[in-house]
């Protein structure tokens, strides 16, 4: 009986393991096809977005303007402020950067307050202008760039808080002064790079 | 023919192996012997260490990446400092290829290379001094006043820095405009290792006499001198005994007459850090025999070469005076124009009096107060004040010294110019600058203009 049942128990986790192989292979033939290249940048998007908008609204927009105990300035440090969310943004991008080749993003727009942040490439001058001509749509598009070709995503950039159309229209190197809250100030581009 | 053929084979084997012997020596000779390799003469930044190879080319065929980490290995935190601005990032992204393929600037080398002194400037660089255009040429564009000018005055004392803009972006400009020259009440921060003590270990500090000294007793008995000295410094005053320092580093109940650098370290670990990462320091950092003034490109004192540089060489043992240590030291070893001249002038003046108790603490200018500035550190939630002990973190490009030393006593427009006057350098800032560098009048110039642009812009956004 004992036998029989240690059988049983062999058999059973056989089986199991067996069961999970396979069904780990299926995972993997699934995973082997790939994230669409879309598909991975709309995610990192979300996740951009999110935090940033979060970081936007209940950070700086409340402790600045609402509650005003705080000043937020792009001299964070000399004025002991809080870092502005376009700041922020690119702290973390300068960041992924550093650790990870998958992708890479940035924050432009037709109408930088620093001038090195205006589109550079083709496919960042019609997506930058397309996301302002067609609210709630995104831009894709591919390039190559230093002999990589690269997936481009562009992403609508509209302003979520008072603190960014006040920081904007009043900024002394801002080129625009007649922001509104919703319009669209900028874009997110998103770079994943294609293999050949 | 074979025999023949055999023999030149075998010739040129022998002569081969020789070499081979040859180089094999020099290589695992002394330093002298070992200097046949280097392929040209080192810059003025790394001279010191150019015997230990593997500090910068930390893999035979790591490549430049491998010389780029070397590069981090020493200067990541001095960039991180000064928020770099042209970080590394900024080049890596794909939208800058085109820059990347103009000017390589993701990695050091493309701007400092070594062992290439025909084209050294003095600061490290490498590069031809116009090197901002090739990615600035349009300033004119938004910046009228720069129409015209010669790229290779950007980074003329002053005006912009590649790394370290920290007193030079415009907003900083703007706060400092129209400031006097000299602020009469102006000083730097006081030290306050005590102080910050008190608010962050839980147990007091209790003061030593000489009677409390744990010295061994026949060396205690022999030195009675040296205890009388230990009792009116710092280190008694401050609760540390003798065993505090005389102790072999890693092993505390071990005795030694003659503590090691790593002893210092376990309290002083800021200052040690900044030691061996500027020149007095950099070869013990390595595993290299100490920097001596005969080693020096500067001009010593003769008499000073035999000399070898650890904390003691400046912080005299058991007296620790570190008045003596901020001006009376430095001069035993440096003859310069500058530091001869620093006697002559109105900073020593100053000095004098502060160590005469005839004006306050932090008003008079040793050596140290420039070269060893002090900065403010956030430790464990409270403000330590430390001694900056990397004196070349602020020399060169010399504007890196504006805001961290010149602008404790001076407005901002009279410590550029100062500056940007070698002549008065070497005087030690006796006199008055021959320079007028534009950097203020141009900011000032931009706030007019904006002014009458947008007379009601803040009024209308609210």
């Amino acid at each position: 009986m004992r036998t029989s049942a240690a059988k049983y128990v062999i058999a059973t986790g056989i089986t199991t393991i067996l069961g999970l192989g396979l069904t780990a292979c299926g995972g993997g033939s699934e995973s082997s096809a790939g994230i669409s290249p879309q598909s991975m940048a709309d995610s990192l998007h979300s996740v951009m977005k999110a935090d940033r908008t979060v970081y936007t609204k209940l950070i700086v927009n409340r402790l600045v303007k609402e509650e005003k105990v705080i000043k937020a300035s792009e001299h964070w440090k000399d004025e002991k402020a809080l870092v502005l969310p376009a700041q922020m943004f690119r702290y973390g991008a300068e960041m992924v950067a550093e650790t990870n080749s998958d992708f890479n993003y940035s924050l432009l727009s037709l109408w930088p307050v620093n001038k090195q942040n205006k589109p550079k490439t083709e496919v960042e001058m019609a997506g930058l202008k397309y996301v302002a001509e067609n609210p709630g749509k995104n831009y894709y598009g591919e390039e190559e760039l230093g002999g990589i070709k690269y997936f481009t995503a562009v992403y609508a950039d509209t302003g979520v808080a008072p603190a960014c159309i006040s920081c904007h229209n009043e900024h002394k190197d801002s080129p625009r002064s007649d922001f509104k809250l919703g319009d669209v100030m900028g874009g997110v581009v998103i770079r994943i790079p294609l293999k050949s | 023919m074979p025999l023949k053929k055999h023999i030149a084979w075998i010739a040129w084997l022998l002569v081969t192996l020789a070499i081979l012997i040859y180089l094999v020596i020099r290589m695992i000779g002394s330093d002298a012997e070992k200097s046949i390799f280097l392929i040209g003469e080192t810059t003025h930044g790394h001279y010191q260490i150019e015997m230990a190879c593997s500090a910068c080319h930390k893999q035979p065929f790591g490549g430049i990446e491998s010389l780029q980490s070397a590069c981090m290995d020493c200067h990541a935190e001095e960039l991180k400092q000064v928020d770099d601005s042209h970080p590394r990032s900024k080049f890596t992204d794909p939208r800058n290829a085109g820059r990347v393929e103009i000017l390589d600037a993701r990695y050091c080398v493309t701007c400092h290379q070594e062992h290439n002194k025909e084209s050294n400037s003095g600061i490290g660089l490498t590069l031809q001094k116009d090197y901002c255009f090739r990615c600035h040429s349009d300033v004119g564009d938004d910046r009228p006043t720069h129409r015209g000018l010669a790229f290779d005055s950007c980074a003329s004392a002053g005006c912009h820095n590649y790394h370290d803009n920290t007193a030079l972006y415009e907003d900083f400009v703007e706060k400092h405009l129209d400031e006097a020259d000299t602020n009469p009440h102006g000083k730097v921060l006081n030290r306050n290792l005590a102080e910050f003590i008190r608010m962050t270990s839980p147990i007091p500090i209790k003061s030593l006499m000489a009677g409390d000294n744990d010295a061994p007793a026949a060396i205690s008995n022999s030195k009675l001198d040296v205890v009388q000295e230990w009792e009116k410094i710092r280190h008694a005053i401050s609760g540390v005994n003798c065993t505090g320092c005389h102790h072999l580093a890693g092993d505390k109940a071990a005795w030694t007459d003659k503590p090691t650098l790593q002893v210092c370290q376990e309290c002083h670990a800021s200052e040690t850090s900044g030691f061996l990462s500027a020149k007095h320091g950099m070869r013990l950092r390595q595993d290299l025999s100490p920097m001596s003034p005969a080693m020096a490109r500067l001009p010593m004192k003769t008499d000073s070469h035999d000399l070898s540089l650890d904390c003691n060489s400046c912080h005299t043992p058991h007296a620790y005076d570190t008045r003596q240590a901020a001006a009376g030291q430095c001069t035993t070893c440096h003859d310069d124009e500058h530091s001869r001249n620093y006697t002559r002038s109105s900073h020593y003046a100053l000095w004098k009096k502060e160590t005469q108790g005839e004006i306050s603490p932090g008003m008079g200018v040793s050596c140290a107060t420039c070269h060893f500035p002090r900065e403010t550190v956030r430790i464990s939630g409270a403000d330590r004040v430390l001694v900056q002990h990397n004196q070349n973190a602020n020399l060169r490009p010399n504007e890196k010294m504006v805001r961290s030393v010149c602008m404790n006593c001076h407005g901002l427009d009279f410590s550029i110019n100062a500056l940007a006057d070698q002549d008065l350098i070497k005087r030690n800032f006796t006199g008055s600058s021959s320079a007028d560098i534009a950097t203020t009048d141009w900011v000032k110039q931009r706030v007019l203009e904006r002014a009458s642009a947008k007379p009601s812009t803040s009024e209308t956004q609210e």
